[in-house]
């Protein structure tokens, strides 16, 4: 089945050992973030398409959406929209400082060894 | 005051510099169908290209100045000798790191992107490929053909499964990726069918030799024929042969020429090293090859250059079209740039290529010294829709279209 292929296959490693130009673990971030930049200029571009095929249909004026005022309904939906998503994407900073509160805290392994009885590994 | 509304399109147009929409690229009967989100993917990995040359390219050279270089002289009390010393030395500082691993990673994107638009419709551009090539005795495939490790090693432009790779029967999977995705790493400079680099060579011979009215052509690793079809269109009276390692590109070449109306050309799957088991001495009146050399090897480049002086009636001529050779007066900062693509988008050979004396390899494969050529071309396409290479002050070290010619009258 093509859709599998294309899972299984459009993102094969290259032959050729890659190079590493940054610490490994930065640099796959950064290259995960690359992507994320990519698929959002490409909603973007869709977003504008969009626009511009309901203008060229007389369905959407000139300068409307800037022009756009939500009702005090649809402001909150998009303002929690915009809440949930950064609440979403910066989760790994607010559990760092949940944890830097928490120096006292164990690891499950430490739990683990805390839990073992006499003779255990 | 509020601010002043966007200006509408025509001054956006007339303000804009950086590659065209993809959509203005031409299509022929075996190119990938793109759905709108893909084309936009390519645009943006082609805007990524641009940027990086562009807006952080300096950033990297500024650092080179005021750090890399007198950072280097303090420690070795020495300035940088060589640019394998500028290019170790850049590897510790940030902006090149940064500016690298943006370079790689959009590559990466740019492979992903391309193969991704292809698997998916695999099994319908093979069959529209099979439809347009089977039974065509132009068409001379080697399946037995051993892949040298100049191309096995590594895949080049990080292009997994490179040039040779069959994923199915009669697949053309890596030349439609490879075809239809270029775009992202030219920015548009090699034109609608990415021909650029054949017009260029075209115009170059019909200005320096206006004489010269070949009958057999021959192109050595001419993979989809991006820079061979214009050869072929140019001399209709002539025949176009290509020779390539590949199948899927030559399969992929014959179905997009021929859906292009060029049919004056053939396809035969065989190592440009030796060609004697195909051509007998003397066969061809021009031989080309164009931005190839360096993906070989020393050995292969000199077995090349040899098969092609066999090759050759006396009279005829070769042309190889490559980026610039290492001279002593480029500088270390744009050799070491230039290098990138060696170490870190694996072409191999591109950094020992670059510094090799190609004229004394071109006397050594028995060409005379005063009947080398030398000169400059620069991507030939439609200004209209894309930008002029000739024009174009973006330095993109080793990418741009803009090449140096070496070759000879035999």
């Amino acid at each position: 089945m093509s859709f599998a292929d294309a899972l299984d296959q459009a993102g094969a490693k290259p032959a050729g050992k890659r190079p590493w130009f940054l610490e490994p673990q930065v640099e796959k971030v950064l290259a995960i973030t690359m992507t994320l930049a990519q698929e959002l200029a490409v909603v973007h571009q869709r977003a504008d398409t969009l626009e511009r095929l309901l203008r060229a249909k007389g369905l959407l004026a000139e300068g409307e959406i800037d022009a756009f005022a939500p009702d005090a309904a649809a402001s909150a939906e998009r303002q929690m929209w915009n809440q949930e998503f950064i609440a979403r994407v910066l989760r790994i900073v607010q559990q760092d400082n949940e944890a830097a509160v928490m120096p006292d805290e164990a690891t499950s392994g430490e739990i683990a060894d805390d839990l073992a009885e006499p003779g255990e590994a | 005051m509020p601010p002043s509304p966007p200006t509408r399109a025509n001054s956006a147009a007339s303000e804009y510099d950086g590659p065209p929409d993809f959509r203005v690229i031409g299509r022929h009967g075996v190119f990938p169908e793109t759905s709108h989100d893909e084309i936009e993917r390519i645009n943006f990995l082609a805007q990524m290209n641009r940027h990086l040359a562009a807006r952080v390219v300096p950033g990297v050279k500024a650092a080179y100045d005021a750090r890399v270089a007198p950072g280097f002289a303090a420690r070795h009390q020495r300035p940088i000798a060589n640019r394998h010393e500028a290019r170790k030395a850049m590897l510790d500082d940030p902006a090149f790191a940064t500016w690298s691993a943006l370079r790689r990673m959009t590559m990466e994107q740019r492979q992903q992107a391309g193969r991704w638009t292809v698997i998916r419709q695999r099994a319908a551009l093979n069959a529209r490929a099979r439809a347009l090539t089977q039974g065509d005795d132009r068409l001379v495939l080697d399946p037995a053909l051993e892949i040298p490790r100049y191309v096995a090693a590594v895949d080049h432009h990080c292009m997994p499964g490179s040039y040779h790779t069959e994923y199915a029967p009669d697949d053309v999977t890596n030349g439609a990726n490879y075809d239809h995705a270029g775009f992202v790493t030219t920015g548009g400079l090699l034109g609608k069918y990415s021909d650029g680099g054949g017009h260029a060579v075209v115009q170059w011979v019909r200005r320096h030799l206006p004489d010269f009215a070949p009958r057999k052509i021959l192109e050595l690793g001419g993979t989809v024929g991006h820079s061979s079809l214009p050869l072929a269109q140019a001399f209709p009276e002539a025949e176009l042969t290509i020779v390539d390692l590949g199948a899927p590109m030559l399969r992929y070449a014959l179905a997009r020429a021929k859906s292009l109306g060029i049919d004056n050309i053939r396809l035969v799957q065989a190592s440009a090293e030796d060609l004697r088991a195909r051509f007998a001495d003397q066969s061809f009146d021009w031989v080309q090859t164009t931005m190839f050399l360096h993906e070989l090897s020393t050995r292969a480049l000199r077995n090349i250059f040899a098969e092609s002086h066999r090759l050759l009636r006396p009279g005829g001529i070769v042309l190889h079209v490559e980026q610039p050779q290492y001279r002593p007066d480029m500088p270390l900062f744009e050799q070491a740039m230039r290098d990138w693509d060696a170490f870190y988008n694996n072409e191999p050979f591109w950094s020992r290529m670059h510094e090799m004396d190609l004229d004394a390899e071109m006397i050594r494969a028995g060409f005379a010294a005063d009947r080398l050529i030398h000169g400059d071309v620069y991507g030939v396409v439609d200004r209209e829709l894309f930008p002029d290479a000739a024009l174009d002050t973006t330095e993109d070290y080793g990418r741009k279209a803009a090449w140096h010619v070496i070759g000879a009258v035999a």
